[in-house]
């Protein structure tokens, strides 16, 4: 299998690593010292520490989920690094004071290109830590706070106590408390009222280590009437052994505001994929999923928003690309709980050599969430016969006056398709690569230019040898 | 003189069933040919098996672009060669844009003359200009919801931003009011006056298209093969006598004519 592994990422370009330089590794293994020793390390408050501790019991009593193909049971918990910290310092603000190495990484990874070219603030964890962070003057003039979540413990205790864990409490799913447990990292957000972030802020997550687990934890705060775009992106290397990276991302929309949170998730195929994503959208709030899975070895990810307050709107559009030996189980929640809501979902995968893909989504009416509306669309494209889709929607409606609906396709790029572009002089291999890049294209016109310019080259990439 | 392209004694079947039995035909750099015929007597067949359609299957016969052979070489390595395909019914793929999809194939089909994006796009809008097709076209979707009429328009503008050095046309008249073909025939006359060696293998049912484009030379398809051919006076005799007629004193049978299946594509 290892020999397997190698070969198909060869095209991987994400897959190099760096020798290990950690100022602190964790040994392998999860218990209650190790979530102490993360603690401790942090100098964190005394209620993080017993909100992690609490998190760790309930880690230990909930079962696997059990839906998916996806063979959870093989992750060993007990031979994972649960806390690797690269350097003594905190979050450096220049990117001069950041590691050699580290920064030789994302230099190659190009984040300091495009925090150049198209950013508002950039956020770079690496293991366990944020090792770089910084956000145009400007924003922070207008009291924007973009920090990393470890930063946002010391600096704002108030806010984070208030909000950490009160959309995605422990208790909500295995990964999720397993998350509540060893979070380290991740990024905290807020925007004050009135205020907009016209450009994006990003974020980018690198695992580096052989076994390692990340578990960033994410927090965005959308006061009324404000609007703000983030992205983020995560690579990691390949090794025939497997990783686990298992985030926590919470977004409070408040009355009014505006919340993007985009994502292209790259990770290489001996990555675990298991993150919660949720949001809470008030009166008048919109909150948009814009969600690329085409790495990983199991993704498993239903970004969710609970639509709290009249005309909230959610949008939820998801990508998948599931090649040999990947299992994308990815999908979409929506919870109407007031009037005049609406919704849409839309869910577009492709299996390619054997890699299966799944939507998964739940479409929730409460009683009184009167003339709620929401639309689901899932499209499944198969490049090949070993390659499968499934859909699992489901669908509960407690009143009566909404407007629903639901469609659903299962394509093959047809030979005929192939002839045309063909007879036009691109190969098989690009004819098929740009209908795939038509499949995932009201996908990809969300992104910013440079976003949708790299996911179609990864495309490509993923394309290129899909013909013996 | 070695001939542009030529097709010898060419046999083809689709899935089992012989379609084409021995075609013949030679086209000269610059000449223009119409090939006639009702449906069913193999028109579409010799289109889509000349571009190297994986379900048309070559028993028997040649077919050389420029004295090189082309069987044997899958669709887009004849599109480099020069040949070009003009499609009956265009599919649609759905979110590649057409100017995208004009760029790769420009690149791909003339790729030596490295084309920039500046150069590109005026010779586009030059040419969509031409055929009478709104510039928002470049940004819809490959022949997606196209009307009949804007997806014959728009094989005539890949004609035109390709270059072929022979171009095989598959009807591309049928379904046209009066007005569209001719927008259509001086598009295909205008690449032709820009290019005057590329040739030309009109495929038409009806002699309308050809009010317009005036063939050297015409020839009648039946039962997959070339039962006739002639000058442009052979075009007023099939619209005068209708095709019968003019097959029965070829003497080709009604039974035989009928016994052909329909593989209009």
């Amino acid at each position: 299998m290892a020999v397997k592994a190698q070969d198909l990422s060869k095209d991987y370009k994400y897959g190099f690593s760096d020798p290990e330089q950690y100022a602190f590794k964790s040994r392998r293994g999860l218990d209650r010292e190790i979530v102490e020793q993360i603690s401790a390390y942090k100098k964190e408050p005394e209620w993080m520490l017993q909100f992690r501790l609490r998190a760790l019991e309930i880690f230990g009593q909930k079962p696997m989920p059990t839906w998916p193909a996806a063979h959870l049971e093989e992750i060993d918990f007990q031979n994972i690094f649960y806390y690797v910290r690269p350097s003594e310092n905190n979050a450096e603000n220049s990117w001069e004071d950041v590691p050699s190495y580290i920064k030789d990484t994302f230099d190659k990874l190009g984040i300091p290109e495009a925090e150049r070219k198209f950013l508002a603030g950039v956020s770079a964890q690496y293991e366990s830590e944020v090792v770089y962070h910084s956000i145009r003057e400007d924003l922070t003039k207008q009291g924007v706070i973009f920090l990393d979540m470890d930063s946002a413990l010391r600096e704002y205790p108030d806010i984070v106590k208030e909000y950490f864990g009160t959309v995605i409490p422990a208790a909500d799913n295995k990964f999720a408390a397993l998350n509540s447990a060893v979070w380290s990292g991740g990024s905290f957000i807020y925007v004050p009222k009135n205020t907009q972030v016209e450009i994006p802020l990003q974020a980018y997550f690198r695992i580096n280590a052989e076994n390692m687990g990340q578990f960033e934890r994410t927090l965005i705060i959308a006061d009324e009437g404000s609007r703000v775009h983030y992205i983020e992106g995560c690579t990691a290397p390949v090794y025939s052994s497997d990783s686990l990276h298992s985030a926590v991302v919470e977004l409070i929309a408040r009355p009014g505001s505006h919340i993007r949170y985009t994502t292209i998730q790259n990770w290489s195929n001996n990555v675990y994929n298991l993150v919660t994503k949720r949001a809470v959208a008030y009166e008048d709030a919109t909150v948009e999923w814009v969600d690329g899975n085409l790495g990983s070895k199991v993704t498993m990810k239903y970004p969710a928003v609970y639509l709290l307050g009249p005309r909230a709107r959610a949008e939820i559009l998801s990508v998948a690309f599931a090649g040999a030996g990947q299992l994308q189980d990815a999908g979409g929640k929506v919870i109407h709980a007031a009037p005049d809501t609406t919704s849409t979902i839309t869910s577009k995968s492709i299996s390619k050599d054997g890699g299966r893909a799944a939507y998964r989504g739940l479409l929730k009416v409460a009683r009184g969430a009167t003339r709620a509306k929401s639309f689901v669309r899932c499209d499944a494209l198969l490049l090949d016969q070993e390659s499968r889709s499934d859909t699992y929607p489901s669908i509960e409606i407690d009143e009566e006056r909404v407007d629903i609906g639901h469609e659903a396709s299962v394509s093959k790029v047809s030979d005929e398709q192939l002839f045309y572009l063909q007879s036009r002089g691109l190969t098989e291999t690009e004819a098929k690569t740009m209908i795939v890049n038509g499949f995932f294209e009201a996908f990809t016109k969300e992104l910013p230019m440079e976003y949708a310019v790299e996911l179609n080259r990864l495309l490509a990439l993923q394309m290129e040898g899909a013909i013996g | 003189m070695t001939a542009l392209f030529e097709i010898i004694d060419l046999h083809v079947t689709v899935e089992g069933r012989q379609i084409l039995r021995g075609v013949n035909l030679a086209v000269q750099p610059g000449e223009v040919h119409a090939l006639m015929g009702r449906n069913g007597s193999g028109k579409s067949t010799l289109a889509n098996a000349l571009m190297g359609h994986p379900k048309y299957e070559v028993t028997h016969g040649e077919v050389r672009l420029g004295g090189n052979s082309l069987l044997g070489l899958p669709p887009d390595e004849r599109a480099r060669q020069g040949l070009f395909l003009a499609f009956q019914n265009p599919i649609s793929i759905p979110g590649v844009g057409t100017g995208n999809f004009l760029r790769a194939a420009v690149k791909a089909v003339r790729g030596t003359e490295s084309i920039n994006a500046v150069q590109f796009r005026k010779e586009l809008a030059e040419r969509m200009q031409h055929l009478q097709i709104d510039p928002s076209f470049a940004t819809r979707a490959l022949n997606e919801g196209f009307s009949g009429g804007e997806k014959k328009r728009a094989e005539m503008l890949q004609l035109a931003m390709l270059k072929p050095r022979m171009a095989v046309l598959d009807e591309p008249d049928s379904g046209l009011d009066i007005d569209a073909v001719r927008i259509v025939s001086e598009g295909i006359n205008q690449v032709h006056q820009q290019q005057p060696d590329m040739g030309l293998l009109l495929i038409t049912h009806y002699q309308r298209i050809l009010n317009y484009i005036t063939p050297g030379t015409v020839h009648v398809m039946a039962n997959g093969r070339i039962v006739e051919s002639g000058g442009a006076e052979l075009v007023q005799l099939l619209e005068s006598e209708g095709y019968d007629p003019t097959l029965r004193r070829l003497g080709i049978e009604d039974a035989e004519l009928n016994g052909v299946p329909t593989h209009g594509r």
